[in-house]
């Protein structure tokens, strides 16, 4: 076992060196992820939306069940996926288990319910200050709709970059659906896990940095779109 | 449908038990401005939101002249400006582009109205930091590029200063002036005086009186009137009358 010290210089020069394997990993988990956030957020805006200002039986109900979601154990989550995606499950034949492409499925089931309910209250708040207005200016259900999404665009903003950062730091799913396998699945949180039960801590310690900053990253993002916010709302 | 003015029948609205509205009959002029007086909790923007139709009504109903009918004719103006989140001029011109014109159409007819508004110089600006009497001077403006027959004013000068309510009112006049059917609310006797033709006084979800500005102000039709008039408490007539 290394000591610390050591450990933290190596991973520095991993990183600084451009070492090919690190970056692969970190290159995977942002494909991974990216690709998660977009297809939840074609998921999750519209049906936030749905929830915020359509009016149709069930509605409440539909609403609860999705804020419930937002807790989905990430290991359940990765299980439900395996027993789908596996050789003997209903979608087997897509031969899809231990490929980027399930741990796309399993991410995206994970933060879909994220960005729908934050979408949802977003977009409701925004409906709330406009519905008047909007019903007097005699807009149809289409322009409200389009007009709330682009008044609601930075706390959309917000609620994507939320779901990326769930995406990004999640290990149970991806290692259950992904199989954390060299070259192919293997991605930052899982790389982490296994070159620690390994004992390689500069890999891990690498990763780890890279992960904690992408994580600064994402929350700087955040409280810039939250200042461009109130720029424009100036309230 | 009405053909003499905007007419409203057997019209009731309750929230849970209470009776907020509660008018048999009302006719109102088709071309001269009414203002609707009353103390806080009379009903009048309730009144004005039903008319409106952003309120439902358990009974009755609201009939408009054939022309005024058609909700895109009207326009609504709130006691709190109610801005998107774009640029001053982006706001009139958002309106007008909903409602069919082309970008450039409503580009030039949004810069119309803002010189009108003397906001031109602020076109550009979010319009969330505009000042309150601009933001609701920018409120008008928007509803009056929509050309409506006719124009539901909320209490639009309730929070001004003296000289912003000054700007406002110049812009109801005009309005006025274009023919424009307004329907404004106001607690203010004064306002309502410099700006009304017809006086509709509400109490208590009930329509207390309506008259003339001239007799409103010299020959006051009960005390009610009278009382508001002079600024006294209200409560003990809807008692008594009862």
């Amino acid at each position: 076992m290394q000591n610390f010290a050591e450990s933290f210089w190596s991973s520095l020069t991993l990183i600084v060196t451009g070492d090919s394997e690190l970056w692969s990993i970190v290159i995977l988990s942002l494909q991974v992820s990216l690709t998660a956030v977009v297809l939840a957020a074609v998921i999750g805006v519209p049906t936030g939306a749905l929830l915020a200002v359509g009016k149709f039986r069930g509605r409440q109900a539909i609403t609860i069940f999705v804020n419930s979601l937002m807790g989905l154990p990430p290991v359940v989550v990765g299980l439900c996926v395996y027993l789908i995606l596996s050789s003997s499950g209903p979608l087997g034949v897509l031969d899809l288990l231990y490929t980027p492409t399930a741990m796309i499925i399993a991410q995206t089931i994970l933060i879909a319910p994220i960005i729908a309910a934050l979408s949802r209250e977003t977009i409701l708040a925004v409906h709330e200050e406009y519905q008047d207005q909007f019903t007097s200016l005699c807009l149809s259900n289409w322009q409200r709709l389009k007009a709330l999404l682009w008044e609601a665009r930075f706390s959309l903003l917000t609620a994507l970059l939320a779901g990326f950062g769930r995406a990004i730091a999640e290990v149970g799913a991806v290692m259950i659906v992904g199989g954390n396998i060299n070259h192919l699945t293997r991605v930052m949180t899982t790389s982490i896990a296994l070159e620690t039960s390994k004992g390689n801590l500069s890999l891990a310690l690498a990763l780890g940095t890279i992960l904690v900053l992408i994580a600064i990253l994402v929350n700087a993002a955040v409280a810039m779109v939250g200042m461009r916010r109130h720029e424009a709302m100036h309230v | 449908m009405s053909e003499l003015g905007v007419g409203i029948c057997d019209l009731t609205l309750s929230f849970g038990d209470q009776l907020r509205l509660d008018i048999p009959s009302l006719n109102l002029d088709p071309t001269r401005s009414t203002m609707i007086l009353g103390p806080n909790g009379a009903g009048k923007s309730l009144l004005l939101r039903v008319m409106h139709g952003l309120s439902q009504p358990d009974t009755g109903t609201v009939n408009f002249p054939d022309h005024y009918q058609d909700p895109a004719r009207q326009a609504m103006v709130f006691q709190r400006p109610v801005l998107l989140r774009r640029t001053a001029l982006a706001n009139i011109s958002f309106a007008l582009k909903v409602r069919g014109r082309s970008s450039q159409d409503a580009w030039r007819r949004a810069m119309t109205w803002m010189m009108r508004a003397e906001l031109d110089h602020l076109a550009n600006v979010p319009a969330r930091r505009l000042s309150g009497g601009e933001q609701q001077r920018l409120c008008m403006a928007r509803a009056l590029a929509l050309e409506p027959k006719i124009l539901f004013l909320d209490e639009p000068c309730a929070s001004l200063d003296p000289n912003a309510t000054v700007a406002v009112e110049a812009l109801v006049q005009d309005a006025i002036d274009l023919g424009v059917k307004v329907i404004m609310v106001t607690h203010d006797p004064a306002q309502a005086q410099r700006l009304g033709s017809e006086i509709v006084l509400m109490h208590q979800g009930r329509i207390a009186t309506k008259q003339s500005k001239l007799d409103f102000f010299t020959t006051p039709q009960n005390d009610l009137v009278g009382s508001f008039l002079a600024g006294k408490p209200l409560l003990s007539h809807i008692k008594e009358s009862r």
